[in-house]
């Protein structure tokens, strides 16, 4: 990623340019969460939620696809215990994404790295990790970036639930921003031929397992495997290079 | 009825919250071993490809495996513009322009 410009960002700066290098660095998000959002508000108020009742809940949980998962769940007349089941499930797979970004979060207080940790998801994660990686960023940036993802979170859907789509379907293609996003980061994250393979064979996996077991358990199980396998294959080449240097 | 609902969203948002939380508060600041931190390095590009590839090959309800979805025909370009320009607006904006493109002439209606 290039960096936006010259200056040097650095976490002593005023907030006001904190502020604005964070909600800069949220737009694929942004732009990826209005129809998204919006498409969340219409089935939600179809499925009997006030404007109101839908942006508390997207404050409360903050999780598009479980939100998805639970307003149909609820049209359908599940229970709670059902239904918060489901979202623990759905939603567990940001527990490997809140432990690979401890790392970048040391010296933060307590209580901030618990109002962080809400805003936590895939997209931020992803755009975070990266920007920690490969150029000046810092917690408070990231922070910013976290928040300004969540209003427009609450706002398409709330959105959505007051005045129905607005966009027209497909519109400039915005149904795939997130995935563009992704697969930009995605590359990104290619540093060597082991994260290649982890990539592959936990998109491979991620694949069979969705066909296989439906719902998205799909999600972990193939990040975990696909992680412990290219680390596995990684510790068997270096051993084997290892032993042939020796001999 | 406002009760009930806001009851259920406050569950799901603890439920949510706590997977989120839990990892950050324990792990922030403290070292790993190394096989951990090695293992940990590997978690970004395989959610990343989880996330991706079953929204790339897989589609319907009951879901079924399909190479020729809009999503796959528009990633493979997409991916080497992200390859080539190591550009985040460049490929999220050329990856919409380009499924805007499939919307309209490949996959009409």
């Amino acid at each position: 990623m290039t960096a936006l410009n010259s200056r040097s960002p650095s976490i002593h700066d005023p907030l006001s340019r904190i502020f604005e290098d964070g909600v800069r660095a949220a737009w694929p998000i942004c732009l990826g969460y209005l129809p998204i959002g919006l498409a969340f508000g219409v089935i939600a108020q179809k499925g009997g939620l006030t404007p109101f009742e839908i942006g508390i809940m997207s404050l409360l949980v903050f999780a598009g696809s479980s939100q998805f998962i639970a307003v149909s769940m609820m049209g359908a007349g599940a229970g709670l215990p059902a239904i918060v089941m489901t979202t623990f499930m759905v939603n567990f797979r940001h527990f490997l994404m809140s432990s690979t970004m401890a790392a970048y979060l040391r010296g933060v207080k307590k209580t901030w790295l618990s109002l962080y940790a809400y805003g936590i998801t895939d997209e931020s994660f992803a755009l975070n990790l990266t920007r920690f990686q490969e150029e000046p960023w810092d917690w408070k940036r990231a922070f910013v970036v976290n928040q300004t993802a969540n209003i427009a979170w609450i706002g398409s859907t709330v959105l959505g639930g007051v005045g129905g789509t607005l966009l027209p379907a497909g519109a400039f293609g915005m149904d795939f921003a997130l995935l563009g996003m992704f697969l930009c980061l995605l590359v990104f994250q290619l540093k060597g031929i082991f994260h290649g393979v982890t990539a592959f064979l936990s998109g491979v996996s991620a694949v069979a397992f969705s066909l296989l077991f439906g719902g998205n358990g799909h999600i972990v199980a193939a990040s975990l495997l696909g992680a412990t396998l290219g680390l596995a294959l990684k510790k068997i080449f270096f051993r084997r290079k290892g032993g042939e240097k020796s001999c | 009825m406002l009760t009930d609902h806001l009851l259920i969203f406050l569950a799901m948002g603890i439920v949510t919250y706590l997977p989120r939380w839990v990892p950050l508060y324990v792990l922030a600041g403290r070292d790993l071993p190394g096989i951990w931190v090695a293992w940990l390095e590997l978690i970004p590009p395989a959610i990343l490809s989880a996330l991706i590839a079953p929204a790339l090959v897989t589609t319907g309800s009951p879901k079924h495996f399909d190479l020729l979805t809009p999503e796959f025909l528009v990633a493979v370009p997409t991916f080497l513009i992200a390859w080539k320009t190591r550009s985040l607006a460049a490929t999220v904006l050329s990856g919409m322009f380009l499924y805007w493109l499939a919307g309209l002439f490949l996959f009409p209606g």
